[in-house]
């Protein structure tokens, strides 16, 4: 009997480690990425906010009603040309795949700076500068700054814009949404 | 009969022992040592309190031990969100004022691995210092030691609670030094690739509510612009 409870000793130290082992921690749920391929004109894939629905924070100052309720926007004047929003980002079939903050703000030193963060947990995050001043029609271009993870390696473009909402259509409230789309490629190595 | 419980018996004993060597081992205690610590360049200091009624928004699932902050925020229930959280707050500088707002998305990783003593976060920074510009930050931070020191701790305790002075790096990389990877995007910060270190000083926590006492630091290392460009006269 003594020999048997060795034996499930043993058992438990390589279960317990085979388990740990073989058996993830964090699964992170997944989409699949509606990733688009245009003939001779890359790919992309859009990205886009519900508004108001995904909008998780917008902080500015002097706001009449802050979103989310009770929110203390800083009262330093520093922060008074700085607007930053945090989202809900969806993929094409509407499924949320991430989170977003926008940043836009102006000082002496910057200028003015519209930027994005885009945190997809399963896949990583990408960093992108917009150009301040919107284009002809209405959407605003930028570059993809910086990427973690699947998007380090990744270079490209991307374009916001605001859809507003079919208003007469509508049943919930929806102004529009924010429409995000990416057009990022994988960046060229040097030939060894 | 006798034989199974014996193997049952054995069974429990040994995955108890096997945790309790994960648990203790030392080799998975990290060096606390800031890699930045020993830089000659500038170090910058972004201060900020870790407890989430401090921040101006701080959210997740909705039904994890810290609770979102203010309490009508929107709530990262969807599955693919699920185990990600999303903080803005103000940072303070050195003097304690305040310098930058910063957003911080986190979210548990793959990575995890509890055999190492791996118990990994996927984290990046979006920070706006005004009259200064903006920085991104990718990181990935190791909690196992905060794990182990304060969060066991606090469930063994009769009060469910841990009180001390706990200070440590939680940044585990992706940079050669265990640093994380910063990216300037605008201003005085414009173009500058950098390391950063981010560091806990933890005083109280409670199983039920999280961190009560905790206050963090994100320190940048700013390189000299231009100093391997000056000539020796």
């Amino acid at each position: 009997m003594f020999k048997t409870f060795i034996a499930g000793i043993l058992l438990g130290i390589a279960g317990a480690a085979a388990a740990l082992y073989y058996i993830p921690v964090v699964d992170q749920a997944r989409e699949q990425s509606m990733i688009v391929v245009h003939p001779n004109h890359g790919n992309t894939e859009t990205f886009h906010v519900n508004v108001p629905s995904d909008r998780i924070m917008v902080g500015a100052a002097d706001q009449a009603e802050p979103l989310p309720a009770e929110l203390e926007w800083p009262g330093d004047l520093q922060f008074a040309a700085t607007r930053a929003e945090l989202f809900k980002i969806r993929n094409g079939k509407d499924a949320v795949v991430g989170v977003a903050s926008r940043i836009a703000a102006s000082d002496e030193v910057s200028g003015e700076i519209i930027e994005w963060v885009l945190h997809l947990p399963a896949r990583g995050s990408a960093y992108v500068i917009m150009e301040p001043q919107p284009q002809e029609g209405g959407y605003r271009v930028g570059d993809l700054a910086r990427g973690t993870r699947e998007f380090s390696n990744l270079t490209g473009r991307v374009t916001e814009r605001f859809v507003e909402a079919p208003t007469s259509f509508d049943e919930n409230g929806s102004q529009g949404r924010i429409e995000i789309i990416t057009a990022f490629v994988g960046q060229a190595v040097d030939d060894l | 009969m006798r034989y199974l419980v014996a193997l049952l018996l054995g069974l429990a004993v040994g995955v108890a022992a096997f945790l309790a060597l994960l648990y203790f081992n030392p080799m998975t205690t990290r060096n606390h040592l800031s890699p930045l610590s020993v830089s000659d360049n500038q170090v910058i200091t972004f201060n900020y309190s870790a407890v989430a009624t401090d921040a101006i928004v701080y959210t997740n699932d909705g039904e994890s031990q810290v609770i979102p902050h203010p309490a009508k925020v929107l709530q990262l229930w969807e599955p693919t969100v699920r185990r990600s959280d999303a903080l803005a707050t103000v940072l303070r500088d050195g003097r304690n004022a305040p310098a930058a707002i910063g957003i911080k998305f986190s979210s548990d990783s793959e990575r995890t691995n509890v055999l190492n003593g791996e118990a990994i976060v996927d984290s990046v920074w979006h920070v706006y210092a005004p009259g200064q510009g903006t920085l991104f930050v990718e990181q990935r931070e190791n909690y196992w030691d905060f794990l182990r020191d304060i969060m066991i701790p606090a469930r063994w305790s009769s009060g469910d609670n841990w009180r001390g002075n706990w200070n440590g790096s939680i940044t585990s990389g992706p940079g050669a030094l265990g640093t994380s990877r910063v990216f300037g995007g605008s201003g005085i910060f414009a173009g500058i690739e950098t390391d950063a270190v981010e560091s806990l000083s933890a005083k109280a926590y409670s199983v039920e509510f999280g961190p009560v006492a905790m206050d963090a630091e994100l320190a940048i290392e700013i390189p000299r612009r231009d100093a391997s460009l000056s000539q020796d006269p």
